[in-house]
């Protein structure tokens, strides 16, 4: 059985080590949160705050106090709050040890594309090419195919990139995947999904 | 030194005119001067340029100045979440230009601190680099990015003192302070205005200088996400 979201963001939480700080994107990332078990992890919100909590009790909504993906949450005892400025300061100043984001595409050269589909889909890139440029490790979550049944992982992305080269590890509901040399390594295939099945639903080379 | 003014329509007088270049602080619809769009909304003035993060929702925030077609080109790192912002960028009738959020927030406080350019590694090899010069620097590449001055800036904090230090409160500090040290002029709305002496020195968290003209007011602070978890769960 492939993985599902919650496996997915409870595999990349293994990825966190004690004392790390973390910042997790918007949608399957943000589960990762919920997997960090004891390990001693900061997470970290762009829009200025290190030390996010879990969502407020119902009543507790406070408007002044949300994530990057305008979701209430709450502050922790270690919570600090800072202006954007120097929020992208320590992402681009290489301070924040590792980002989990979410992408539409990812190639085997580490190129990332996550924020928009011409003509299509027009978003807008948020904090993301500001911390795949910066934070020390970037760890993609995604699913492994689209909805069409097409490959994610790619030889080339076709998309508009998010940054260059820039991904280390792939997690997807079939395995993960690292970026090393002349394309990507499978590391693990989710329970039931043999390295075939894995080499069968990707595009890129693996190696 | 007078700072403090009676309402929003008072604070902006003589300091709008069109195809100005504002600069907004909030996040989403945290921390958003909210009552200032409103008195520029009523102002009517056209062909703006509008430097922040988002452009609200629909029918709240900025999204306010874009269903009066007041805006003509926003700078932001996000449009999600406002239809009409998509219908008007789709349709050509609104310009967009596409910052990532951090290069926009150091934008905002280099042009506010005498830099009139950086260099940043963030979109290199992406349509954000295009056109823009690179330059490496101990064997990586970086683009050149310039500071943004805006001919306003209109934020929103939590206290201020009448000389116009300002204390935020929470997330909703983040790009009001580098919004508000980029404009030529800025001006401040807050939820309590208290007289000097009320607020601790060493507590203030951007200094009165970048603060022209000062607003208290009722603030909607309306809620984009509500999430929550049931009590149960504790």
């Amino acid at each position: 059985m492939p993985w599902d979201r919650n496996q997915m963001a409870e595999r990349a939480a293994q990825e966190l080590e004690d004392g790390m700080y973390v910042n997790l994107g918007i949608g399957i990332p943000t589960l990762v949160a919920n997997y960090v078990g004891d390990k001693d992890i900061t997470l970290q919100s762009e829009n200025g705050m290190l030390g996010m909590g879990p969502f407020p009790f119902e009543g507790d909504e406070d408007p002044d106090l949300i994530n990057a993906g305008k979701q209430t949450i709450t502050e922790l005892n270690r919570t600090a709050y800072f202006d954007s400025a120097q929020s992208f300061g320590m992402i681009r100043g290489g301070k924040i040890a590792a980002a989990i984001l979410g992408a539409m595409e990812v190639a085997e050269n580490g190129d990332l594309a996550n924020w928009m589909i011409p003509g299509k889909l027009v978003k807008g890139m948020g904090g993301a090419m500001d911390l795949v440029a910066g934070v020390g490790r970037v760890i993609v979550v995604m699913d492994h195919t689209n909805k069409h049944g097409e490959s994610k992982v790619l030889k080339q992305c076709t998309l508009p990139l998010t940054g260059t080269g820039v991904v280390d590890r792939i997690i997807t509901n079939l395995g993960v995947l690292d970026v090393v040399p002349g394309g990507l390594k499978i590391v693990e295939c989710a329970p039931g999904v043999t390295e075939d099945d894995l080499r069968a639903a990707t595009e890129a080379t693996i190696v | 030194m007078k700072k403090v003014y009676g309402s929003a329509e008072e604070a902006l007088d003589g300091l709008l005119f069109d195809g100005m270049l504002i600069a907004a602080g909030g996040f989403g619809l945290c921390g958003i001067p909210e009552l200032l769009i409103d008195a520029i909304v009523k102002a009517g003035t056209r062909d703006l340029t509008v430097a922040s993060n988002n452009a609200g929702v629909d029918g709240f925030g900025l999204g306010k100045l874009l269903d009066t077609r007041q805006i003509k080109k926003m700078m932001s790192s996000y449009v999600g979440e406002n239809a009409e912002f998509m219908r008007q960028y789709l349709s050509g009738e609104l310009e967009l230009e596409f910052n990532p959020q951090g290069t926009l927030a150091e934008r905002m406080r280099a042009g506010g601190c005498g830099i009139p350019g950086f260099y940043t590694k963030t979109g290199v090899g992406t349509v954000v680099a295009e056109g823009k010069e690179h330059h490496d620097f101990d064997g990586e590449t970086y683009i050149l990015e310039r500071g943004i001055v805006a001919d306003l800036s209109i934020v929103k904090a939590w206290k201020a003192d009448d000389t116009g230090n300002l204390v935020f409160r929470k997330t909703a500090r983040n790009f009001n302070p580098p919004a508000a040290m980029c404009g030529k002029i800025c001006v401040a709305e807050v939820e309590e205005i208290v007289p000097r002496g009320q607020l601790d020195g060493d507590h203030i968290h951007l200094p009165g200088i970048y603060v022209h003209r000062l607003i208290q007011g009722d603030h909607e602070k309306r809620i984009e996400q509500r999430t929550v978890r049931k009590r149960e769960e504790a």
